[in-house]
């Protein structure tokens, strides 16, 4: 059934008129052109689709989008600001924390929300915390790198 | 904009607005003649440098997460005189480069990179040239930094290369007087620019196939068969045609259900009714074993040398081991996407494929129009192992464009992927071999059952060996195989070599221990390789290695392997939990010979990737599977290795400047099941025999040992 849902998203107020049992997934990638979040699986084991809501990281997989009425969505495309990387974005490049890149933004995104849970997180909480995300390449150590790395700095 | 007569050089040096062009070829072309007609034969790829002095790389290969990206700009760069940034890369569009056979088996650095260096210094001196005639100086009195050409010693007398380039139309082939930089006049060449692609890939930026979304798309899901094998009886339409928005599509095989919204199409999907026959299932995940075996038929002799008769008869002791393991799904994290878009009577189709050229003819194959009305475009793609090398999901998409005239995309869910992948086949290895009383191997017979021979090879000094194979290593569907598997097989990162890796290294540990030698002083024993005990050596010492025979309880092993052209030497270090018989590996060490380096960060992040996807085969990777009807199609019952299952790994390249570059993106996986197999023994005096090390297998290999006292 259609429905007004009103929220943030990147940062800007953002109204959808949609049947608001749709995957919040699809509709992010299809109606509001944001392809960053990934399908991977489409039942919430790969984290590839991971994306923020009120800072915490959501499954958008998993998420029907009247979950999001009222709050505040952070995908991948929002997450610089002011043409500025993020301190995470920065990191990964710095430390080389990616290969194909699918996974990649899933994985920003997660960390992203584990830093704001704990902002100086130890190598183990940091693996606890993105055990959710999958990466076939095998860039795991240089993304626990670039976490810690990013925590390292202010603003992250 | 059509037709192939559009690469010829004048053209394209006409569309690309003019400047230097050198066009160049990798390898003998005769063997394609086929499959490039109507495309150039004597080159394929060029290398252009424009009037605003940009350098542009054309080449059908394609960025699957390899890096290739930037080695390949960074090449081009060292040999022309320019800085990285200043190349770009177009790769993987059959428009715009010219005809290549895809991008697999560790090649593009190996095959394509000398081709690539050797046009960029023929670049150069084709602008030297010019230079020397405009500054009036012999060409000898020029050197060359960033793209600006100067004469020696008089620095305000210069000329950049868009200067130069800008109004020619120069078109060269490649000559004979180029002369590569050696490795150390390198500028660009053995250094870690960070990522070219990286940028794109942290903000969203990068697309990959199903990211494209032409005005009017429609997301397609299509009627699956239960089981491979299976025939369809009947198929009814009527409920999903029912749901608004829905087109349905039934022509011959294909039956697709298609909406705006991908979730929709997913429930107009369900309310398809399909009835199919499938057939008995004949062999699962446990009995398939026995059956490749059998049906395997008879052995082909691939190797051999000396007399086996009399290498057993002079052993002291001899030694006979079976190694098995099942199938090994690819599983990269982008499941094969395609966007197909007809237009102006082309279809332009992007896709996950590293096979960009072959894709075209097939697609155009299917849809009955010739190869110059499709075009290809492989934008980025989330990861391939080999596995991207089929492309029945652009055949889907395109076929569906064709049907409703409208543009398609044909994203294969998670459980589609696992259905339609081309797995890493079960395979056999029976390997036995004899020592001599010095600690010597005295022969070597290896049969090897449907895993190929890539890395089955000794490595070692033996003087009596063969080798033989059955079931020979099918790419392609299942009937490829003679019916030897029940699903498609296909290559999988270093094809059959971790497989033949792990038998053969398990082997020789197996020897070593019964000899009561050190496991790393065996092998120094029984190779004169120098590259081999070259990087033995390397891991040993990065590891820190103290000499002991096995098993010496510390859990910790050895093992090597030749790969791709380049040599590793692996290190691990594991603790096993013998109550419950989880393994935990604690560290890796891996050193790697690949000849001249191109990019060492990028070098090493191919390793750490290499060991880490070689965790999942080791420790966790058996598709489940009952005839044609795959069990596991998710990752919930299929698991891939997880943050908390990688080591410390430390890579350690072993420089050889006198070699050029090597295979890269395999070598370091081959021996990654081996080496923890051998230090699980290390640790427990149990050897587990079959991939994965389950826990289940690592508490059997124990009882067993503790039985066997």
């Amino acid at each position: 059934m259609t429905t007004t849902i009103r929220f943030r998203l990147n940062g800007k107020p953002a109204t959808l008129q949609t049947d608001g049992d749709r995957i919040l997934l699809w509709v992010l990638r299809g109606d509001l052109g944001l392809t960053g979040a990934k399908y991977g699986c489409g039942i919430g084991e790969c984290g590839a689709c991971t994306v923020l809501v009120d800072r915490g990281a959501v499954l958008a997989c998993q998420t029907p989008v009247q979950l999001v009425e009222g709050r505040d969505v952070v995908t991948i495309e929002g997450l610089a600001s002011n043409g500025r990387l993020h301190p995470l974005q920065e990191a990964f490049v710095e430390q080389g924390a990616l290969q194909c890149g699918y996974c990649t933004p899933g994985m920003i995104l997660s960390a992203c929300a584990l830093l704001k849970k704990d902002p100086h997180p130890s190598r183990d909480a940091i693996v606890r915390g993105m055990e959710g995300n999958l990466c076939r390449c095998g860039a795991h150590q240089r993304i626990v790198a670039a976490i810690e790395a990013a925590s390292k700095k202010a603003g992250a | 904009m059509s037709g192939a007569a559009r690469l010829d050089r004048r053209r394209f040096l006409q569309l690309a607005g003019g400047g230097v062009a050198v066009f160049f070829g990798v390898g003998p072309s005769a063997f394609f003649a086929q499959e490039r007609r109507g495309y150039p034969d004597d080159f394929n790829a060029y290398l252009l440098v424009g009037r605003d002095g940009r350098v542009t790389v054309f080449s059908g290969k394609i960025e699957m997460g390899q890096g290739v990206t930037t080695s390949l700009a960074q090449m081009a760069a060292e040999e022309l005189g320019v800085s990285v940034g200043s190349v770009e890369m177009v790769l993987g569009d059959t428009d715009r480069c010219p005809w290549d056979a895809g991008t697999y088996g560790s090649q593009t650095t190996r095959m394509f990179g000398p081709a690539l260096r050797t046009a960029a210094a023929e670049a150069r001196l084709v602008l030297l040239g010019l230079a020397a005639r405009k500054l009036g100086v012999p060409r000898e009195r020029l050197s060359v930094a960033d793209g600006v050409v100067s004469v020696t010693g008089d620095a305000k007398r210069r000329v950049t290369y868009g200067e130069l380039a800008d109004g020619k139309k120069i078109a060269r082939a490649v000559g004979e007087k180029a002369v590569l930089r050696s490795v150390s006049e390198f500028q660009v060449m053995g250094r870690s620019p960070k990522r070219i692609d990286a940028p794109d890939k942290v903000t969203g930026r990068a697309r990959y196939s199903g990211d494209f979304r032409p005005e009017g798309m429609l997301c397609a899901r299509l009627l699956r068969p239960p089981a491979h094998g299976a025939t369809r009886r009947s198929v009814d339409v009527t409920a999903a045609q029912k749901m608004p928005g829905v087109t349905v599509v039934e022509r011959d095989d294909l039956v697709a259900v298609l909406h705006a919204d991908p979730d929709a199409a997913g429930r107009a999907l369900e309310l398809v009714r399909a009835d199919w026959n499938t057939p008995e299932a004949t062999v699962d995940d446990q009995t398939i074993f026995e059956h490749l075996v059998r049906a395997g038929g008879p052995p082909q002799e691939k190797d051999s040398r000396g007399d086996l008769a009399a290498g057993r008869a002079g052993s002291a002791r001899v030694f006979e081991t079976t190694f098995r393991k099942g199938y090994v799904a690819h599983a990269p994290m982008e499941p094969h996407a395609a966007v197909a878009e007809p237009r102006g009577g082309r279809f332009t189709v992007w896709a996950s494929t590293q096979t960009p050229f072959p894709t075209r003819d097939r697609v155009a194959k299917a849809l009955g129009v010739d190869a110059d009305k499709v075009r290809v475009i492989v934008p980025y793609v989330g990861g391939g192992f080999g596995g991207k090398s089929a492309d029945l999901q652009a055949i889907e998409a395109a076929r569906l464009a064709q049907i409703t005239g409208r543009p398609v995309q044909v994203a294969w869910t998670r459980e589609e992927e696992f259905f339609y992948d081309r797995f890493d086949p079960a395979a056999v290895v029976e390997i036995a071999s004899g020592l001599d009383g010095a600690g010597r191997i005295t022969f070597w017979d290896c049969t090897v059952h449907a895993a190929g021979e890539r890395g089955a090879t000794p490595t070692y000094d033996i003087p009596n060996l063969r080798l033989r194979s059955t079931g020979r290593m099918s790419y392609g569907d299942s009937s490829g195989s003679g019916g030897l598997h029940p699903f498609a097989t296909g290559p999988w990162r270093a094809p059959g070599a971790n497989m033949n890796a792990f038998a053969m290294e398990s082997q020789v540990d197996v020897m070593a221990a019964a000899a009561g030698v050190d496991p790393l002083e065996f092998r120094l024993r029984n190779t004169k390789d120098a590259r081999m005990r070259a990087v033995l050596e390397a891991a040993g010492k990065a590891f820190g290695w103290k000499p002991g025979k096995g098993p010496s309880g510390q859990g910790r092993a050895v093992a090597c392997s030749v790969d791709a052209g380049s040599y590793d030497a692996l290190v691990a270090q594991v603790r096993v939990d013998a109550r419950d018989g989880t393994v935990r590996v604690e560290r890796i060490v891996c050193a790697q010979d690949m000849g001249t380096v191109v990019n060492p960060e990028g070098a090493a992040l191919q390793m750490e990737g290499s060991i880490t996807m070689g965790l999942g085969y080791t420790f966790s990777e058996e598709l489940r599977f009952r005839g044609g009807d795959i069990l596991d199609r998710n990752f919930k019952t299929y698991a891939l290795p997880r943050f908390s299952r990688v080591p410390a790994i430390e890579t350690v390249l072993v420089k050889n400047d006198a070699l050029p570059p090597q295979g890269g993106g395999e070598p370091a996986i081959v021996a990654t099941g081996a080496v923890i197999a051998n230090a699980v023994f290390d640790a427990t005096g149990a050897r587990v025999l079959r991939l994965p090390l389950t826990p289940e297998r690592v508490l059997e290999a124990i009882a067993a040992a503790k039985k066997a006292g």
